[in-house]
């Protein structure tokens, strides 16, 4: 298992790597346009082939996974943050705070959000440019999408609250903050782990939809969700395997995120 | 000689053809409407068109009229009357006869301002109301307040009521009645058992038992069932999908040519937009227009976007529309170096890569378009790659409909905009309200009250003097020239013309696919099903 750990932790690195150094491996800029060679199949020239404008697919691979690697954990980090101390708060404190916080959550919840997208697009000043875009949108991602989040951890900090290790915790006298960050939060760490790794590719498939409504990562900007936006053609991923390497990585990245996470399960 | 092709090949084909039958295809919704008075979407028109009995009919292939339920009709007073000669002895699906009363009313009804007819408004150039003197039960004059322009063709959108049944707009002259209607779901149309045409052995028509039209919203569902035999026709089809059906099956695929359908991009012009001055000065200056035309290689859009199935445009009418369009003008010349000249002119200066004005400003401005529409996407960020050929950042944003909309007509928030443009009356008279400096859809600068520039104040002269002119010469002389100048000052950067695609089972016959909707079923009296499929709907 810990070789395994090994691999994977190995994987994210190399991937990481080479996503930062796009801009020195990548053979064309993301945005060039190969005209006489649109939709191409993959050749020594263009490695995963060229999409409907011709734009080289390896180029854009690199450089969307660095924008979608970099910005999905720091939405999901954000938003599992704010899951921690809401859902956190709720579950130790109880009584009425437990149950404002989770009427909260269920309003949060309840709420379609893609009108705030919507909304915030027609505030955005038009000459913003693709990355302030995108930095908005996964931010406002990461803002509306603890709610999920904040449910699971409030329910295992609630069943915390009455364990023995807390119990135990308080008879020696610890009490609030660190009672909070010295037993409960490590207890509940296999849980936050979970909830974070499953954000990422939440998030990164929440892009590629608002790439619908025009909230995304903006032409000619690629990111692993406007990229996987080439696979809504069944023909054309029949035909040409090669378009299926974002979803390869997106799968390698987020199998790699999963095989990091503690082996032990939260236990109550 | 096209003309008589086509109608050999009908009468070659009704000799063929067989009765019997149902027709399945697509509606993309539910039609808001069964009143044909009150047609203002796709759906309802193809119920209109299927339904309904026209005094006046447009030949979608020729573009000529044809006399339906008028024999002859004659236009007289400088275009405000119209008398028609009727065909006798005809009756509604109910059983209720024709006459020229018929016509009185639908003709009232249609004018009445309370209705809100949109076909109504085609009528409409002056207040007043509509007289309708009945000379005889098959003959009718009507006379308008003031002069129509291209009066007899509008006649091909009212379809006629009748004064007496009890039925009102389910009582129909068309081929085809309405019997089933499921809202969301599907909406039958049976054979009118009292249509009045026949074919030439001399057999009632239509071809066909029933039409059954499906409400699919999603296109590649729409494709699917077309591809898996339950549906015989997708009557339009975008180039994407169009292109993954000639790999499948060629045979199936058809491409009618250049349809009415064209895009385009325009600079906000309007001087109460919230821009700053020098961008305003840029996107008020001819040359600066003309320049970004130049810089935008059409024939890449047409191959690359359409896969090859669109044309690059000249101007604001199709070659389409044959009697209307311009063949003298010839879409603005891919030309980057011309494009770089154009803006010297100016005062811009294209250094390191970069363009700037004359005080320093770099160019740089936004295209809004719809977001969602993949063929839109595509172009703006071609446009964006050939715009950064001479030095302009131009930066894509797609917005949601309702959003872009307000932008263009509301607030004016936006430096330029992608869209498109359809245009299904043929006559530009219908195009008034966006060449008119004061029309609401004179999207550059709308609702002028007074002309901005001396060639905007020169269309709307042309314009004026067209929809005024009876004779059918001075009208074109007068809009050739407007298509000039909107050509020449490129208020709108016409970028191309899409071909007219369908998608038609070799099930079904007597297909003669036109440019100008409805492409396929336009001839739906004599559309009819191979026998291998009669035997199948029977079963």
């Amino acid at each position: 298992m810990k070789r395994s750990r090994n691999i994977a932790a190995g994987i994210l690195v190399l991937v990481f790597t080479v996503s930062l150094l796009a801009g020195v491996i990548a053979p064309s800029p993301y945005a060039a346009q190969f005209r006489d060679f649109i939709s191409a199949p993959a050749s020594h020239r263009f490695w995963l082939g060229t999409d409907e404008l011709g734009r080289d697919r390896w180029s854009r691979l690199l450089y969307g996974t660095r924008i979608s690697l970099l910005l999905a954990p720091a939405a999901a980090l954000l938003s599992t943050c704010m899951a921690v101390v809401i859902g956190g708060v709720a579950g130790y404190a109880g009584g009425w705070c437990d149950r404002v916080i989770r009427q909260v959550i269920d309003l949060f919840l309840s709420i379609p959000w893609l009108f705030l997208f919507l909304i915030v697009r027609a505030i955005l000043p038009l000459n913003a440019s693709p990355l302030t875009s995108v930095i908005v949108t996964f931010t406002i991602m990461g803002l509306v999408g603890w709610a999920p989040a904040a449910r699971i951890i409030r329910a295992g900090a609630q069943s915390l609250r009455h364990s023995d290790l807390v119990l135990h915790a308080r008879a020696c006298g610890c009490r609030g903050l660190r009672l909070i960050l010295v037993h409960i939060a490590p207890a509940l760490r296999p849980v936050i782990l979970a909830q974070f790794w499953i954000a990422i590719p939440t998030f990164i498939l929440g892009e590629a939809s608002l790439g619908l409504i025009g909230l995304g990562v903006a032409d000619p900007l690629p990111s692993w969700g406007n990229l996987l936006r080439e696979l809504t053609n069944p023909q054309a991923v029949t035909g040409n395997p090669w378009i299926l390497a974002p979803l390869a990585v997106l799968v390698v990245v987020v199998s790699c995120f999963q095989l990091l996470l503690p082996e032990r399960e939260f236990v109550s | 000689m096209k003309r008589l092709v086509a109608t050999f090949a009908v009468t070659a084909a009704s000799l063929l053809a067989q009765w019997g039958g149902e027709l399945r295809f697509c509606l993309r919704s539910d039609p808001k409407t069964f009143n044909p008075l009150l047609v203002d979407d796709e759906a309802s028109e193809t119920v209109r068109y299927l339904t309904g009995g026209v005094l006046i009919r447009v030949n979608r292939l020729t573009q000529k009229l044809e006399p339906e339920l008028a024999t002859s009709w004659k236009i007289s007073r400088q275009g405000r009357a119209i008398a028609f000669q009727l065909r006798r002895g005809l009756s509604f699906s109910d059983g209720t006869p024709f006459t020229a009363e018929d016509v009185a009313y639908t003709m009232h009804a249609l004018m009445d301002p309370a209705l809100h007819s949109p076909t109504g408004d085609s009528f409409r150039s002056a207040p007043g109301d509509v007289e309708t003197t009945v000379q005889a039960p098959d003959r009718i004059t009507i006379v308008f307040p003031a002069p129509v322009a291209g009066l007899d063709r509008l006649f091909d959108q009212v379809a006629i009521l009748s004064s007496r049944s009890p039925k009102k707009e389910a009582a129909t002259l068309g081929p085809f009645v309405v019997t089933h209607y499921t809202p969301g779901t599907d909406l039958v149309l049976e054979r009118n058992p009292r249509y009045w045409k026949t074919d030439a052995g001399g057999r009632r028509l239509p071809y066909l038992d029933r039409i059954h039209l499906d409400i699919q919203q999603n296109r590649e569902i729409e494709l699917l069932r077309f591809t898996r035999g339950e549906v015989h026709l997708i009557n339009t089809i975008d180039a994407e999908l169009f292109s993954r059906l000639v790999k499948q099956d060629p045979a199936m695929a058809q491409d009618a040519g250049p349809s009415l359908e064209s895009e385009m991009m325009w600079f906000n012009q309007n001087p109460s937009a919230p821009l700053p001055d020098y961008e305003k000065a840029w996107f008020r200056s001819q040359n600066f227009r003309r320049a970004l035309s130049s810089a935008i290689n059409r024939a890449d859009i047409c191959r690359i976007v359409y896969y090859g199935h669109a044309q690059p445009a000249a101007g604001p009418i199709s070659p389409a529309n044959r009697f209307w369009f311009n063949a003298a003008l010839k879409p603005h010349a891919f030309d980057p170096k011309d494009a770089l000249a154009r803006l010297q002119r100016d005062g811009f200066r294209f250094e390191n890569g970069a363009l700037r004005d004359r005080d320093g400003h770099l160019v740089e401005f936004s295209l809004i378009t719809n977001s969602g529409n993949q063929a839109r996407e595509h172009m703006a960020a071609m446009i964006q790659q050939d715009l950064a050929a001479i030095g302009i950042k131009l930066n894509i944003v797609t917005l949601d409909f309702r959003s872009l909309i307000e932008r263009i007509t509301q607030t004016f928030r936006y430096e330029a905009c992608l869209l498109g443009f359809t245009n299904y009356d043929l006559d530009p008279s219908s195009q008034m309200n966006v060449w008119l400096s004061s029309a609401e859809n004179h999207q550059w600068y709308p609702n002028q009250k007074i002309p901005a520039t001396p060639w905007e104040a020169e269309i709307d002269r042309l314009m004026h003097a067209q929809a005024a002119a009876v004779d059918t010469t001075k009208r074109k002389s007068d809009f050739d020239k407007v298509q000039e100048i909107v050509s020449d000052q490129a208020p709108f950067l016409y970028l191309v013309t899409k071909d007219s695609l369908s998608a038609v089972s070799p099930k079904l016959r007597n297909v003669q696919p036109a440019m100008i909707r409805p492409e396929t079923y336009w001839n739906a009296e004599y559309l009819a099903l191979a026998p291998a499929q009669l035997a199948r709907s029977a079963r």
